[in-house]
């Protein structure tokens, strides 16, 4: 038995040592931006040249840019709030409402799982052509709605289910409306379920590009303006200073959210009321 | 929104009133936006291109035009090699971290499921970009490999090769790998694994016989979610692909771009989501086989 553990333990720290080079595989080629977002080169190449500010002056007073971040923030927003909307109705519905047609409307806000990207983006091309709307903002929104539905959806179901059930019988016992447990009780309960899944479907929306590609009007959005600058050699090194700014941003909200994910659920397990 | 605030009517105790606002927001997206917008994409697949979306002149010339031509054989065929070495990789690269996180990882589990999972909310593009910076002829690889004086000259061998397009997509989607296998690795019952051992299997044998078949259904559930969005995939055959890895993604957005032909898009579009039910149906019956053995 001894032995066998030492076995095991040895087999960890083999399997740590290759962990960690997982992650360095993972981080290293990203952290590559940041690296040469500060270098003083238009080439992003060994060795260094030199430690510079350039490209992040270069930023500011840029009009189109300026434009293609606020629009990409309403969208972001916009697109969020109806996912998370639909992500806490769903998934809520999913799992209290006792009915075939709850289960199903669960089940399909799921799929977008098992389709591409490229085959959203044309479905919602078609669609937004039939009803008259055309590529627009609005047509984003609808699109980054269902890329981001799954996320919502999971994060929200996960978060109901781990309510104990007591709690909502024990509400409706009390006489409680159907409404008033789910305002009152569940969604409070709940609350930081909620801003992780709007900030996470918010991250998703704000970096998507496969969907947007099809359903931008004349207004881009800031993956778009990354997509339109990446043929121009020069301005390689202001997209990096961009993509910085970006990544430092995702880190930071996707990091909130997962603290958010975690907090509070032990509270209401152990103290439900 | 607005329906919500229609069903705010506290003590009625509307209890269909409520059923109907909760169930709304997801009827609409999940049967118009999903259902009704694949139903329009598999209508516009059997028309021709006469520049109207609606009409009543229904043709299989688009499909008789994929079977028939063999440039969609060939770019369907590579799309599926690459998009199955992609899902190879990621999850045979993905198993020993999903497998160190469920049994070795102890305290830092937590710690260390946000570190895999972290790359998965940070920009696609920007990631696919990054590998663009590092294959360049002028770009990061080649210039360390000549100055740490492995190589004399740059070399064109690694942007626009296929293989450029596998190790990006492999790079891209490999957090979407890793939970759906932990997932199933956490569920085996501790139970089991000390059984096996009491019963006198070797370590290796009780892997062997024991965790890798109770951690098929999550290998599975996470081949699936990367082959999905890389046999679509259109950005990275494009950032680092060069012609010679164009991909069914890359057909499709053009027919909805420069080449204006939207049916023939749908046609293409209709053919890849059958490829993707197929690999389902055969993922469901693998599954399936496996859990049987449980």
């Amino acid at each position: 038995m001894k032995a066998e553990r030492a076995g095991t333990k040895r087999d960890g720290s083999w399997l740590g040592v290759y962990v960690l080079a997982y992650l360095v595989f993972l981080y290293l080629p990203v952290l590559l931006i940041p690296l040469f977002s500060f270098n003083d080169s238009i080439q992003a190449a060994f060795p260094l040249q030199g430690f510079t500010l350039q490209w992040y002056q270069t930023l500011y007073g840029n009009p189109v840019l300026s434009g293609a971040l606020l629009n990409s923030l309403v969208i972001a927003a916009v697109a969020a709030s109806g996912a998370t909307l639909c992500g806490i109705t769903v998934s809520y519905m999913d799992l209290y409402g006792r009915s075939p047609l709850a289960a199903t409307i669960s089940a399909i806000a799921r799929l977008p799982i098992l389709i591409p990207g490229v085959i959203v983006g044309i479905s919602l091309l078609i669609l937004v052509n039939l009803i008259g709307l055309g590529p627009s903002r609005v047509a984003i929104v609808l699109g980054h709605i269902l890329v981001a539905l799954p996320t919502t959806v999971v994060v929200m179901r996960s978060r109901f289910a781990a309510i104990p059930k007591t709690v909502r019988e024990a509400a409706l016992d009390l006489g409680a409306s159907d409404w008033t447990t789910f305002r009152r009780v569940m969604l409070p309960l709940s609350l930081p379920a909620v801003l992780s899944a709007f900030m996470l479907a918010f991250l998703i929306s704000f970096d998507e590009f496969i969907v947007v590609f099809f359903l931008a009007g004349t207004e881009p959005t800031l993956p778009l303006y990354i997509w339109s600058q990446l043929r121009f050699p020069r301005s390689l090194p202001t997209v990096m200073a961009l993509g910085t700014v970006i990544l430092a941003v995702s880190f930071i909200i996707a990091g909130t959210a997962e603290i958010l994910r975690h907090r509070g659920l032990g509270a209401a397990r152990r103290n439900p009321a | 929104m607005s329906t919500l605030v229609a069903a705010d009517v506290p003590e009625a105790r509307s209890s269909s009133g409520f059923r109907l606002a909760m169930l709304l927001p997801g009827a609409l997206v999940t049967f118009l936006l999903i259902l009704f917008a694949l139903g329009l994409v598999l209508f516009l697949a059997f028309r021709g291109n006469d520049g109207s979306l609606l009409g009543i002149g229904l043709t299989v010339e688009n499909f008789v035009t994929v079977a028939t031509d063999p440039l969609y054989w060939t770019v369907t065929l590579r799309s599926l090699v690459i998009a199955g070495l992609v899902t190879l990789a990621t999850v045979v690269t993905a198993y020993p971290v999903a497998y160190y996180l469920a049994f070795h990882a102890g305290r830092r589990r937590g710690l260390l499921l946000f570190l895999v999972t972290l790359p998965f909310w940070t920009s696609y593009l920007l990631r696919v970009f990054a590998w663009k910076i590092v294959l360049a002829y002028n770009g990061v690889l080649n210039s360390a490999l000549i100055e740490s004086g492995i190589w004399s000259e740059p070399t064109l061998a690694f942007l626009n090769t296929p293989a450029a397009v596998v190790v990006t997509l492999a790079h891209a989607y490999a957090p979407f790998a890793i939970l759906p296998i932990y997932v199933a690795l956490d569920t085996i019952p501790k139970s089991l694994l000390e059984a096996a051992s009491d019963l006198g299997a070797r370590p290796f044998t009780a892997f062997r016989r024991v965790v890798l078949p109770n951690s098929m259904p999550g290998v599975l559930a996470a081949a699936l979610v990367v082959f999905v969005p890389t046999v679509g995939d259109y950005v990275t055959p494009a950032m680092v692909g060069g012609p010679a890895s164009t991909m069914i993604g890359t057909l499709i957005q053009s027919q909805f771009g420069k080449a204006n032909d939207w049916p023939f898009g749908a046609a293409l579009s209709v053919c890849v989501m059958l490829v993707i039910l197929v690999v389902v149906l055969v993922a469901r019956g693998a599954d399936r086989r496996f859990g049987s053995r449980t």
